[in-house]
């Protein structure tokens, strides 16, 4: 060591006495925690979110001893660079089917067929629901929560102030809309900015026009991407929406460019403004939490409420677009199977369901358990939907999917080239599927 | 993190600096033992070359790798130049590659040059000079990222019967009386509105060395043209300007590769949406979001392409101005 000794530096002191004193520590600190192993989770889930999944998981960490080292990132490009690295995490949240059969084609998914009860699966949920956690007929996704889409919003003491009635049918909903208009108040309050996913509220409308206007059949070709996005079906659905709300002069508060520059999730605020600046605003069943993040003094029912956005044509009455969180597996090891059939049970999805902000699709959950009546009636009509449809945009390939929202946000701004940002889609479609 | 990766960790910080200490002490003894006249020959590549191996393994090797990858599909096959020919027939695509050669590229590059040479030269006449200069120089010690999250805020817009909450849109209304402006929606000023905030984060940086470069020009000469009768501003573009260009072109072709790799801002601001999209935003997207790591090879081959000459243009001149001192 003697020569390694200039002027005071020793390699001794400079890093035998740290490494050591840094293996003591590692060696106290795994002694201690992993007597029963740990489970890796990634999801997008972050402030109450993650509290309530945290408190999802905490009953299993109680009777198994496996902990969960949970990180939460809303930026989905961890998961494909973990994956990429060959270091995914055990379990990760999956940012919808689309990227799920992404990964399962490339093999990164894990088959839960072993995993999870196929019997104790098929009685706790519906067979839609298995299916869209499948590839290739294999279970490769579970639901850790859902949400209903094609709300609408409003506020009902200002409904019951100028005594407006609540739309049930599709006609219903364009007559209230001229009584707002004609009343001197923008109806709709709409907006389409969403940090790095620009566009998607405006893309929740096209979907539920095209669900309950072309009808399911249409509806899945479309997301399966054998349906054009430039046939009559789909250009109808745009020009629907364009005509009778977001181009239509004075039926959305500030026009097109408050659509384009107020985030989805202050958009709804005018809507409780004295007087209030619109009436209705269209959004999924998490919007409720959003609404009580941005007032707390806000309460459900009483504060807002909403309607199922009426279907377009009464054939597909009974139409509803849903989402959810999928889950899947990336590393096999025994505490994360574990983890996996804990999940899918109804004792752990009550937890979530009972904190509020989750509806749950496992049949098995009590409505009971629904901390309000507002996500009482929500999970009433996803439980009873007659036709039931995954968010076509969420199970397009992820190219598809960014292109049709941006595609909103051009017909928004350009309503006259239509045809052109739908042949544009189409190019992307032939490209996008392979 | 489990036991096995600390321990991979621990190893990694004693083992580098240990196999470090032995290659010098090790190769040096060994040059000890050569005569004297070569001693000098050998040793300065026993220096260098740890270095030119970390420069091959961290930037040639990931080069050369993402040049294959760019002629690869997405299971691995070989396509040729396929795609290159899916990068430039996608309308996205053209539309950054205009984004950065005729905004980042010629806007922003000649702003932060003409604001950093005026403010050097006008800052080099006042007697708050230091003050001043911290001021503008301010904005480079935040990211790019908090810097777009600022000018986000800044550029926010209200529609006209409410309270504008964005300082752009407070100005317009209050002091222009006009009707608030959707900066960051609106094809015709969104680009222009990126590059204000781009030049305002990086101006202070070109200011700082062209300041530097002002000072190491004589007083005598300045005087020796006063002298002969020459007014300021014939001084300032005979004199001063002249003295200047090399340092000017080295700090504008530094500006062009920053204008080429352009990301943060857009990412941050737009994302990309209504025409402000840029070719590292595509590489990004294509990598990350699609799934496409061939395509987003090609674009960061194109980039790279795109910066080589200036990188040539850019040491030669560096050369260039280290010569002459």
């Amino acid at each position: 060591m003697g020569v390694l000794k200039v002027r005071g530096f020793s390699l001794t002191r400079s890093f035998v006495v740290p490494l050591v004193a840094l293996l003591v520590a590692v060696g106290c600190a795994t002694g201690s925690s992993s007597d029963k192993g740990s489970v890796s989770v990634l999801a997008a889930w972050g402030g109450s979110e993650q509290d309530s999944f945290m408190a999802m998981v905490k009953p299993f960490t109680d009777r198994t001893g496996i902990k969960i080292n949970y990180t939460g990132t809303r930026d989905t490009s961890v998961l494909t660079t973990r994956i990429q690295a060959g270091n995914p995490p055990d379990l990760a949240g999956l940012p919808g089917p689309g990227q799920m059969y992404d990964l399962a084609k490339q093999g990164k998914l894990i088959s839960l067929d072993g995993v999870l009860d196929s019997s104790q699966m098929a009685s706790d949920y519906a067979p839609d629901w298995i299916k869209l956690g499948q590839y290739n007929g294999k279970t490769v996704g579970i639901f850790i929560k859902t949400s209903l889409k094609g709300l609408v919003w409003y506020v009902p003491k200002n409904f019951q102030a100028k005594a407006y009635p609540l739309p049930k049918t599709w006609d219903d909903l364009l007559a209230l809309q001229d009584t707002i208009k004609n009343g001197g108040t923008a109806p709709w309050c709409i907006g389409l900015a969403s940090s790095g996913a620009d566009g998607w509220p405006g893309t929740d409308w096209v979907k539920d026009i095209v669900l309950t206007q072309a009808g399911p059949s249409v509806y899945d070709k479309w997301a399966a991407g054998t349906q054009k996005w430039t046939s009559a079906e789909i250009k109808t659905a745009f020009q629907t929406w364009g005509t009778n709300f977001v181009n239509k002069s004075g039926y959305v508060y500030g026009g097109a460019a408050a659509m384009k520059s107020t985030d989805f999730a202050d958009s709804a605020t005018p809507m409780f403004a004295t007087p209030p600046k619109c009436y209705m605003h269209h959004q999924a069943s998490f919007m409720s939490g959003i609404f009580v993040e941005k007032n707390p003094a806000l309460k459900p029912t009483t504060d807002f409420s909403f309607f199922p956005m009426p279907p377009v044509t009464s054939a597909n009455d009974g139409g509803h677009v849903v989402a959810g969180d999928l889950f899947g597996m990336f590393k096999d090891t025994a505490q994360a199977r574990a983890l996996m059939k804990y999940l899918v049970t109804a004792e752990a999805q009550t937890i979530w369901v009972k904190r509020g902000g989750a509806l749950s699709a496992n049949k098995k959950v009590d409505l009971a358990s629904y901390p309000d009546d507002l996500s009482r009636q929500m999970a009433a009509v996803l439980v009873g939907a007659k036709i039931a449809r995954f968010d076509a945009g969420d199970l397009m390939p992820p190219a598809m999917q960014s292109a049709f929202w941006k595609a909103v946000l051009d017909y928004v701004s350009n309503p006259g080239q239509l045809d052109s940002i739908l042949t544009n889609l189409d190019k992307i479609q032939v490209d996008a599927y392979k | 993190m489990d036991i096995f990766q600390l321990l991979t960790l621990a190893g990694v910080v004693v083992l580098v600096p240990t196999a470090l200490a032995v290659y010098i002490i090790g190769l040096e003894y060994v040059v000890r033992l050569l005569p004297d006249a070569t001693q000098p020959r050998v040793r300065p590549w026993i220096w260098v070359t740890p270095a030119l191996v970390f420069v091959a393994l961290f930037l040639v090797y990931p080069t050369l790798g993402t040049i294959q990858i760019s002629l690869l599909d997405r299971a691995g096959n070989f396509v040729g130049l396929a795609n290159y020919a899916t990068v430039f027939n996608d309308s996205g695509v053209i539309i950054a590659i205009r984004n950065n050669f005729l905004y980042w590229l010629v806007l922003y590059t000649v702003f932060v040059l003409v604001f950093g040479v005026l403010l050097a030269v006008l800052a080099d006449r006042v007697r708050y000079e230091t003050l001043l200069k911290s001021l503008i120089f301010m904005p480079m010690a935040i990211s790019f990222v908090a810097l777009g999250v600022i000018w986000k805020f800044m550029y926010s817009y209200q529609p006209a019967d409410a309270p504008q909450t964005g300082t752009m849109n407070a100005l317009v209304t209050t002091l222009f009386h006009a009707q608030p402006v959707t900066w960051l929606q609106d094809r015709a000023i969104d680009n222009p509105a990126l590059i204000a905030t781009a030049v305002w984060g990086f101006t202070g940086f070109a200011m700082v060395i062209l300041s530097a470069a002002l000072k190491g020009i004589p007083g005598d000469l300045l005087e020796a043209a006063r002298v002969d009768g020459a007014g300021e501003l014939t001084i300032f573009r005979r004199v001063i300007l002249p003295l200047l260009m090399p340092t000017i072109t080295v700090v504008g072709t530094t500006l062009v590769i920053f204008a080429l790799k352009a990301f943060d801002i857009v990412y941050v601001m737009t994302g990309g949406n209504y025409d402000t999209d840029v070719l590292a935003n595509r590489m990004y997207l294509e990598l990350t979001k699609f799934s496409q790591p061939g395509r987003a090879g090609a674009v960061a081959t194109i980039l790279l392409l795109a910066v080589i000459p200036v990188l040539i243009f850019n040491l030669r001149q560096l050369r260039a101005v280290e010569s002459r001192r």
